[in-house]
């Protein structure tokens, strides 16, 4: 296992595994108790960025068929045959959303921004018209310790009235 | 899973926080255990169901009050609800989880593989076989329901929860995160089902509760604040189902 921490280890031979990244086919091999974030940073996905190793900060969230797991927790195995997106598969959008949130004094040192700004996406794709407490809800799983989150919130919300 | 140390992976979302070494891992994601359904008797959820299906299920949001749905949309947050599964929540027997409390009350009943159907109380503190869970049933019925919790932080742990359910006038009480796994409180049931419920004898009944149960201390809160929140938490559920 890549990963640091206390953890528990799983034994035995390598596992082939395909995921779909970002719409490229990888076929790879990995150890069975590998977690998601550890193949991806092997892959050079280094938007994808671990922090509290314990699966409730958000910000090594990835989009698994289009709903946001936290990468550092889940078993890379089970994610076999699955759509994964990065930040690097919504590059797009998130130049748009980062610049709300660079407008909107909501990013200091950036390091939750992808997983934050994957989870914006996620919450557009699911909910439509999300009110404040939607958002709030939605995100309560990212957490921020630069900006605070008011910043965050007129992000959101100026980006989703943008794009109406 | 006949192995001593084969261990089935369910969501897996707090494999991460152990320490033990795995030699046989069984994944029963293609079992069809991915299910949330009903027949005249029967709310049934698969034990592949995660906490965020749980929490958007229109057809678990039109019954008990739409407790099942609260009781999950306040665990973490949506990345880990969406991974975590009924069925993990249950076999991990988890002392501060917020589901089993809900379940508990609800009366809810776990279909294993090898035993069969048994309570999930029973599950909770017998000495049970290792098994695989099938899924988890619960009793249509006049129920209302209500579940409560104090946090420190909207994404922690529950320093306490409780849970209490009115079914036909017969009230069921469930405390957990004490720290140890939730836990029906007997006594405070039969002093509620005895007096009924009114501004005096939930106060009562929540006094019970705090005296019949063991807690503990902990790094979220010490053993005497869990029991004075307690009594707190059950007197408020029970003044809720009432309503």
């Amino acid at each position: 296992m890549l990963s640091s921490g206390k953890k528990s280890t799983f034994r035995g031979g390598k596992m082939k595994i395909s995921l779909n990244i970002n719409n490229y086919i990888r076929n790879i091999d990995i150890e069975p108790g590998d977690v998601l974030y550890d193949v991806l940073n092997k892959l050079g996905y280094t938007s994808v960025r671990n922090s509290c190793d314990t699966g409730c900060c958000g910000t090594c969230t990835v989009l698994l068929d289009g709903e946001p797991v936290p990468s550092c927790s889940y078993l890379a195995v089970k994610a076999d045959g699955k759509s994964i997106t990065t930040i690097e598969g919504v590059k797009e959008e998130a130049e748009k959303i980062n610049n709300y949130m660079l407008n909107e004094g909501a990013v200091q040192c950036g390091y939750c921004n992808p997983g934050f700004i994957l989870t914006v996406i996620a919450m557009k794709n699911e909910i439509k018209d999300p009110t404040e407490t939607d958002i709030k809800n939605y995100l309560v799983g990212n957490l921020c310790r630069c900006s605070g989150y008011v910043g965050h919130l007129r992000v959101i919300k100026k980006y989703l009235e943008a794009i109406k | 899973m006949e192995k001593e140390d084969g261990t089935i992976i369910g969501g897996g979302a707090f494999l991460h926080l152990g320490k033990r070494n795995i030699n046989s891992a069984v994944d029963i994601r293609k079992l069809g255990l991915n299910f949330i359904r009903e027949n005249e008797e029967n709310i049934e959820i698969g034990a592949a169901v995660t906490l965020r299906e749980i929490e958007k299920s229109n057809l678990l949001n039109k019954y008990f009050d739409g407790i099942l749905g609260k009781t999950v949309s306040c665990i973490m947050g949506v990345q880990i609800r969406n991974m975590a599964t009924i069925g993990g929540t249950i076999c991990g027997k988890y002392g501060f989880s917020d589901l089993l409390t809900t379940l508990l009350a609800l009366n809810a009943q776990v279909v294993l593989y090898k035993i069969g159907i048994i309570s999930l109380e029973e599950y909770l503190n017998g000495n049970i076989e290792k098994d695989i869970l099938l899924r988890t049933e619960i009793k249509k019925g006049n129920i209302n329901a209500k579940y409560l919790n104090l946090k420190n932080t909207s994404t922690d742990f529950s320093i306490l929860n409780a849970a209490a359910a009115n079914m036909d006038g017969k009230c069921r009480i469930a405390v957990g995160a004490r720290p140890g796994s939730a836990k029906l409180c007997y006594k405070a049931m039969e002093y509620i089902d005895k007096e009924g419920i009114n501004q005096e004898s939930v106060k009562k009944a929540g006094e019970i509760a705090a005296e019949e149960l063991k807690f503990g201390s902990d790094i979220r809160s010490s053993e005497k604040y869990r029991k004075d929140i307690c009594s707190v938490l059950v007197k408020r559920a029970l003044l809720e189902v009432e309503k």
